[in-house]
C-alpha cells in the first residue's frame, strides 16, 4: 500500500494544474459562501437631494432644538449615498442606473413638519425613486430606505411625545413657555385647585357659591390624577411593543465564526471527495485496477489507500486553510487538538463518500462530475435552517443530510471551533458511522469495478 | 475434451464458472507445456476472457481448479494497465515493488532490455505509442518472472506493424521456456503464431489442438477453404 501511496502522490505532483484547480476552486467557493455569509449586502447607491435651506433644518420644538440632518443621518448609514444638486440630476442617476434610488426632501420638508407639530398644516412627503432593474437591489433599496424613514418617524414622534408631555407637564403643573418672543406663564391645575379650594374655605358655610367651587375643585383633581398617567400613556404609544430577545436551543455563535466553519468544511468536502473519487476512478480508467486485485493489493487496502491519501491531503488544505483564516478572524488556538479531531472524523467521512462515488461512477470525468452535483446539494440542503421552509420539508432535509457528511462535519467544525451544540462527540460519532457505511458501499461498488 | 501435456506449466481441471443461473465457462480441462503458444479463441460470448480472468486469479472460478506446477502465471490485460502519468521505468519500478521481486532495480532493467523500451525508460507512459505501451504492458507481466504469460487479446489495438513486433517479442519469451496462453478473435494470426488452438463456444472447449488439425477436422484442403473459413465451418459443424 505504501509503494501505491507513493504512486499516487507522485501522479499528482505530475498534474500541478489538475491540484491547483482542486485545492483552488474548493477554497475560494468555500471563502465566497463565509464571504456572502458573514457580510451583509452591499450598501446601494441612492442619489439623495435635500432641497431644505441649510438654515432651516434646525427647528423649534416645544422649546427643544431639533436638527433634521441627524435622521438623514441614519438613511446614510445603510446606504452609499450620492449627493447630487438639483431634483432632474437624482433622476438621471436613477434611469442610467448610476444610483438604484433618489430620495428628495422637498424644500417646505422642514415648515410643513414645523406647521404639523404646531396642529396646522398637512404632513411633509419625501419622495423616493427606484431604479428596478435589478430585482434584488431593488427590493433591498425599498425595504431599507423604507424602514429609515420609519426610524426617521419613530425618531420624530418620539420627540412629539416628549413635546406634547412637556405641554401637559405645563398644564398640570404650570410654568412659562414663549410663544412668537412672548413669555407666557401658565397657572396649572395643581396651583388652579390649591387656589379654589382656598377661595372656597374663605366662603361662608353656606355660600351657595361653594357647591359651584367644589365642582370646579372636583374637575380639577380628576384632570390632575388622570393628565399625571399620560406621561406613561404616550410613552406607550412612542414605543407600544417592546422586543425581549431570548435565545433558545444551542449556543449563540458568531456569524463570522460560523461562516469560518461552514468555509472550512466546504473546502474540505470538495478536495477529500473530488480526490478520493478520482484517484478511485482513474485506477479503473489506467485499466490498473484487475492487474493491482489479483494478490498485489487487496479490495479494501486500496480503499484505506484513497481514504488515507484524500484525507490526509485534504486535511492539510483545511488547515492550512484554517490557519489563514485565523490571520483575520480571531480563533481559540488553544482549541486546536479539537480542530484536528474535527478535520480528521470530517477528512474521512467524506473520502469514504468519495471513493463510493468513484467506486460507482468508475471514470475520472464522470466520478468528478457526480461528486460535484451530490455535494453542492447536500450542503446547501445541510444549510437550511429550521423554521425556512414547511416543518414536513424540513424533517425530509434533516433526513436527507443526515445520511451524507457535510452536515455532521459542519458540526463538528463549528463545535470545536466555537464550542457550540451539539457538543463534539455527536457529530464525530456520525462522521464515524458514515465513514464506515460509505467504506461499505464502495467495497461493494467494486464488485463491478473490473 | 481434455488436452494432456508431459510437464505442464498451466493445468486446468474441470473449470466451469456461473453468473447467476447463466454457465459462462463450463467443464475446461487443459494443459499448457513449458514454451508452448496457445491460442483461445471463439465466437463473442465464448468465455474466453472468462477463462483467461480465471487463469490469472482475478476471479475465482465456480468449479474446477487452476494449477500451476511451474510457478506463477503473468498477466497482460487487453488494454495497457499502466500509468500515464509516470515514467516507463517507473511503472516497472512500481509493479516490481507491489509484486515483491527481490531485486526492483535489475530487474527493471532486464524488462528494459527485454522490450526494447531502454532508450525511453524516462518518458512519461502517455507520450508512447500504442505499441511501446503494449510493450510495457506485457513488460510488467513478466516482471515476476512467470512461467505462463496469459494475455487477454494483446494484438487488438494495434497496426499491422507494431502486431509485427509483438509477435516477434511473445516468440522470443516461448522460446525462452515461457508458457504463452492468449485469447483472440483474430483467427489467422492464431493460426499464424500459435502452437495449439483452444476453440470455446458457449463456454464449452470444443476444440483443442494444432492449427492444421482444425483445417483436418473440416476437411479445408478439399473444399478449398481458407483458415478462417475453415473456422468457421468447424464451428457452424458443431452447431455453432
Amino acid at each position: 500500500m505504501r509503494w501505491l501511496l507513493l504512486k499516487d502522490l507522485q501522479i499528482l505532483r505530475r498534474s500541478p494544474l489538475l491540484v491547483a484547480l482542486l485545492i483552488l476552486s474548493p477554497v475560494i467557493i468555500a471563502l465566497l459562501i463565509g464571504f456572502a455569509l458573514s457580510r451583509g449586502p452591499d450598501e446601494p447607491r441612492v442619489a439623495f437631494l435635500n432641497l431644505v435651506p441649510s438654515n432651516e433644518t434646525t427647528f423649534d420644538l416645544g422649546g427643544r432644538t431639533v436638527d433634521a440632518t441627524q435622521y438623514s443621518g441614519r438613511l446614510f448609514e445603510a446606504i452609499d449615498p450620492v449627493r447630487v444638486k438639483t431634483r432632474a440630476e437624482a433622476i438621471e442617476k436613477v434611469r442610467s442606473g448610476d444610483a438604484l434610488a433618489a430620495v428628495i426632501v422637498p424644500e417646505d420638508a422642514a415648515d410643513k413638519l414645523r406647521a404639523e407639530l404646531q396642529g396646522a398644516g398637512e404632513r411633509p412627503t419625501i419622495e423616493v425613486f427606484y431604479n428596478a432593474s435589478d430585482p434584488v437591489k431593488a427590493s433591498f433599496v425599498e425595504s431599507t430606505v423604507k424602514s429609515r424613514l420609519a426610524d426617521a418617524n419613530l425618531a420624530l414622534s418620539g420627540q412629539f411625545t416628549k413635546v406634547a408631555a412637556s405641554y401637559i407637564g405645563l398644564l398640570l403643573r404650570g410654568g412659562g413657555f414663549s410663544l412668537l418672543g412672548q413669555r407666557i406663564d401658565v397657572l396649572g391645575l395643581q396651583r388652579a385647585k390649591t387656589i379654589l379650594e382656598a377661595v372656597q374655605a374663605s366662603l361662608p358655610a353656606r355660600d351657595p357659591g361653594r357647591q359651584a367651587l367644589q365642582r370646579a375643585i372636583d374637575f380639577a383633581g380628576l384632570a390632575i390624577d388622570n393628565l399625571d398617567l399620560s406621561n406613561n400613556v404616550l410613552a406607550s404609544i412612542n414605543q407600544p411593543i417592546r422586543i425581549h430577545r431570548t435565545v433558545l436551543g444551542g449556543k449563540r455563535t458568531p456569524l463570522e465564526s460560523f461562516a469560518v466553519a461552514i468555509s472550512v468544511t466546504v473546502s474540505l468536502m470538495f478536495v477529500t471527495v473530488l480526490l478520493a473519487s478520482g484517484m478511485l476512478a482513474l485506477e479503473r480508467e489506467e485499466n490498473a485496477f484487475p492487474r493491482l486485485v489479483r494478490g498485489l493489493v487487496s479490495r479494501i487496502g486500496l480503499l484505506a489507500e484513497k481514504i488515507g491519501l484524500a484525507a490526509v491531503c485534504a486535511g492539510v488544505v483545511a488547515f492550512a486553510m484554517l490557519a489563514g483564516v485565523g490571520l483575520f478572524v480571531d480563533l481559540d488556538w488553544g482549541r486546536l487538538p479539537l480542530w484536528l479531531l474535527a478535520l480528521g472524523a470530517g477528512a474521512l467521512a467524506f473520502a469514504a463518500l468519495g471513493v463510493a462515488i468513484g467506486g460507482l461512477a468508475r471514470e475520472v470525468r464522470a466520478a468528478s462530475l457526480l461528486a460535484i452535483m451530490l455535494s453542492l446539494p447536500i450542503a446547501f440542503l445541510a444549510l437550511v435552517p429550521n423554521g425556512a421552509v414547511a416543518g414536513g420539508l424540513y424533517d425530509v432535509i434533516r433526513v436527507v443530510s443526515a445520511l451524507f457528511p457535510f452536515k455532521p462535519a459542519l458540526q463538528a467544525m463549528n463545535a470545536a471551533l466555537n464550542d457550540s451544540d451539539p457538543a463534539l462527540p455527536v457529530p464525530l460519532l456520525h462522521l464515524l458511522a458514515l465513514t464506515l457505511g460509505f467504506g461499505a458501499l464502495a467495497r461493494l461498488a467494486l464488485r463491478r469495478f473490473g | 475434451m481434455t488436452t494432456t501435456v508431459a510437464t505442464a506449466s498451466l493445468s486446468v481441471r474441470e473449470l466451469g464458472k456461473r453468473y447467476g443461473e447463466r454457465w459462462a465457462l463450463r467443464r475446461v480441462s487443459f494443459e499448457a507445456a513449458p514454451g508452448e503458444r496457445v491460442a483461445i479463441t471463439g465466437p463473442n460470448g465464448a468465455g474466453k476472457t472468462t477463462l483467461l480472468t480465471i487463469l490469472a486469479g482475478i476471479q475465482p472460478p465456480t468449479e474446477g481448479s487452476v494449477g500451476q506446477p511451474g510457478g506463477e502465471v503473468g498477466w497482460v490485460p487487453q488494454q495497457p494497465a499502466v500509468y500515464s502519468k509516470l515514467s516507463v521505468r517507473e511503472n516497472l519500478a512500481l509493479f516490481a515493488r507491489l509484486e515483491r521481486v527481490p531485486d526492483v532495480r535489475s530487474s527493471v532493467e532486464a524488462m528494459l532490455e527485454q522490450t526494447g523500451l531502454g532508450d525511453r525508460a524516462g518518458e512519461e507512459v502517455g507520450r508512447l505509442s500504442g505499441g511501446s505501451k503494449q510493450r510495457l504492458n506485457i513488460a510488467i507481466g513478466l516482471l515476476a518472472g512467470p512461467a505462463a504469460l496469459l494475455l487477454d487479446e494483446p494484438s487488438s489495438s494495434l497496426d499491422p506493424r507494431q502486431r509485427e513486433r509483438l509477435w516477434e517479442f511473445i516468440g522470443d519469451l516461448a522460446q525462452g521456456g515461457t508458457t504463452i496462453v492468449w485469447s483472440t478473435h483474430n483467427v489467422q494470426e492464431a493460426e499464424r503464431c500459435a502452437d495449439r488452438l483452444l476453440v470455446l463456444a458457449d463456454g464449452e472447449l470444443v476444440f483443442a489442438g494444432s492449427p492444421r488439425a482444425l483445417e483436418e477436422a473440416v476437411g479445408a484442403s478439399e473444399r478449398e477453404l481458407d483458415f478462417e473459413a475453415a473456422f468457421v465451418a468447424f464451428l457452424h459443424e458443431q452447431g455453432h
